[in-house]
């Protein structure tokens, strides 16, 4: 057992916690609250904070100008297409690795991550040409394919490091129960990594749906995901603060109410298996 | 049925020869031992026979049938674990059903037999528990029950009673053995502790070093060893080995008498020594006795017989029990 803090230490931990978690929402707050301002409030000197005239007419006009439920259902097919496809290669993949290693096991994996090193920029004109033949320029299943690829790294990386915690001899027990080698990822490794599989899950999800690099250079309308749609209010006429904000914040409306309600899944998968 | 036997069977890891040609008949329904110091390959041996390693040479029948290349969910064996291995994530009943689920045995009759095989390992109140929620012998009725439900050709124990402490290890050694015999399948047991191999075996396999050593029942074993090492492995405590001239009076280059097959007296015939160390169990004796020219022996007298440590003790081998030696450790016969 822990010695108990003073409550002057818990005090001050608590305040200075609260200090920290404020500067990190922050940015966050202020972007909600200048997508409820006026153009001319959202960048008047000294700003208002939260006496200004309340008004909803930057949604309505972001709603008009663009359609925000056609490039969320592009977010969400986008991000949640790459990331079960990435799942459905990762689960084998990390299960061969964790318990079937070949000598070059660990030199696979170290290349996998080195791939995630290489700035995307360096291959980005030979992607653009290939899916340019291809006709998969601003398509879904170019983007999902692009981002799925992508992930996979990080997707087989954090999966195996989960994997590598389930006991060996749990698999072998299945396997002498008669269980093929399907059946024992279905039936017993899968269940007993839920937890593992939820969080790489959630991560990777938000990886895919925050990516704007791919998204921006490859997409313009059709398959334009809401990364494309924020884009898309900064403009050469000029920024539109509040627009801008709107549009923001309802890009990112849905990923963070996900994240509120998956906060333990995402801490687990965030630190890597390193905390039990 | 169920008769296990190896021919040749060779395993490497790398370079490393881990078990070097293991030749070995183990017949339906007898309960057969692998012990051996740790390293010895006992695990490998009984890992190559559930198919979790596949062989570098040689072949294993399963009733006459080579299962080479058959993996372990094929070959209709069983085993236990010495970590149990069971699913933290299903119940005691997910846990002893899952093998019959795997087969595709309808649900009526897998809950009958469920309940049988739960009803004999007295495990019925706790079919709904989760693995956690249960102590270490009642997991490893689970991990027992999870072998015997699926009726498989042959049992394989891997030390499953190591992780259990000392009375409940007894306990179980009798309950393993007594639903062994009452099952009448085979059973093929690991463990590193001779006294489980004396006790359970029909029949031991002594190993050391990957190489089978010998091969008999535990009687077998214990009166003629075959080997330097096996006289030494088998009996506790230890046998005395005696080199130099003692034994060339034998005929042998080694000889070797139990503790409890020599007479330890504070006057009377035989070797003289000092007593370095008394150990009084109330039920025996050891004595550790240095002897002057011949080293250190171990005597073991039934009761207290009143000789402590700096005393001095007279040592007499049985002649009957004296085990003969040749240069390279294998045994003489008369």
């Amino acid at each position: 057992m822990a010695r108990q803090p003073s409550p002057a230490r818990v005090l001050t931990t608590t305040v200075a916690a609260w200090i920290v978690g404020f500067l990190i929402f922050f940015p966050i707050l202020w972007m909600v609250l200048t997508s409820f301002k006026t153009e001319l409030e959202a960048f008047s000197t000294p700003p208002s904070f939260l006496f200004f005239h309340w008004t909803t007419e930057n949604y309505a006009a972001v709603q008009g100008r663009s359609d925000y439920v056609h490039h969320a259902i592009n977010s969400i097919v986008i991000a949640g297409g790459s990331t079960l496809i990435a799942m459905l290669i990762a689960i084998p993949a990390a299960w061969s690795m964790a318990f079937a290693p070949s000598p070059r096991t660990r030199d696979i994996l170290l290349w996998m991550l080195s791939t995630k090193m290489m700035p995307p920029v360096g291959v980005l004109v030979p992607i653009y040409l290939i899916y340019r033949n291809f006709g998969l320029l601003d398509s879904r299943v170019g983007l999902v394919a692009v981002l799925c690829l992508g992930n996979l790294p990080i997707v087989v990386w954090m999966l195996f490091t989960y994997f590598k915690e389930i006991p060996k001899d749990i698999l072998e027990a299945a396997r002498m129960d008669g269980a093929t080698i399907g059946k024992e990822l279905v039936y017993v490794l899968t269940p007993m990594a839920v937890p593992g599989i939820a969080s790489t899950l959630l991560l990777n999800f938000i990886l895919a749906w925050n990516e704007a690099f791919w998204t921006l250079n490859l997409s313009t309308s059709q398959a334009a995901p809401l990364t494309v749609f924020i884009a898309s209010y900064s403009s050469p006429e000029g920024l539109f603060w509040a627009k801008l904000s709107a549009a923001s914040t309802l890009a990112i409306a849905p990923i963070l109410v996900l994240g509120w309600f998956s906060q333990r899944q995402l801490v687990r998968g965030l630190t890597f298996g390193a905390v039990k | 049925m169920g008769r296990i036997t190896l021919e040749g069977v060779r395993k490497s890891f790398a370079s490393h020869l881990i078990i070097q040609g293991a030749d070995l008949d183990i017949e339906d329904g007898s309960f057969v031992v692998f012990v051996g110091p740790s390293g010895c390959g006992k695990t490998t041996l009984l890992r190559l026979i559930a198919g979790l390693e596949d062989v570098s040479d040689g072949r294993i029948l399963i009733d006459g049938a080579n299962v080479v290349g058959v993996p372990p969910s094929k070959r209709g064996l069983s085993m236990v674990f010495q970590s149990y291995a069971l699913y933290p994530h299903m119940s005691v009943r997910g846990n002893i059903a899952f093998g019959l689920k795997m087969a595709g045995l309808p649900k009526s009759e897998i809950d009958r037999k469920v309940e049988a095989a739960a009803a004999t390992l007295n495990l019925t109140p706790y079919l709904d528990r989760k693995p956690r929620e249960l102590s270490g012998g009642q997991r490893q009725r689970v991990a027992i029950g999870r072998a015997i439900v699926r009726e498989p050709k042959a049992f394989l124990f891997d030390e499953p009673l190591s992780n259990l402490d000392a009375a409940l290890r007894v306990q179980m050694r009798l309950e393993v053995t007594r639903l062994q015999r009452q099952l009448a399948t085979t059973a093929v047991y690991v463990t590193h502790d001779q006294v489980e191999a004396m006790t359970m075996a029909d029949r031991i396999v002594v190993l050391n070093a990957g190489r089978i050593e010998q091969y008999g029942s535990p009687l077998e074993l214990y009166e003629r060893p075959a080997n330097v090492f096996v006289a030494g492995f088998i009996g506790s405590p230890r046998m005395n080995f005696i080199g130099n001239e003692s034994a060339k009076r034998y005929g042998a280059a080694t000889i070797g008498v139990r503790p409890e097959h020599i007479k330890a007296s504070r006057d009377g015939e035989g070797w003289e020594g000092v007593v370095t160390d008394a150990e009084h169990l109330g039920s025996d004796t050891f004595l550790h006795v240095d002897i002057a020219g011949i080293g250190n022996l171990t005597a073991r007298s039934i009761g207290e017989i009143g000789l402590s440590a700096g005393d001095r003790a007279h040592l007499l081998p049985d002649p009957a029990h004296i085990h003969r030696f040749d240069a390279d450790g294998k045994a003489l016969h008369a």
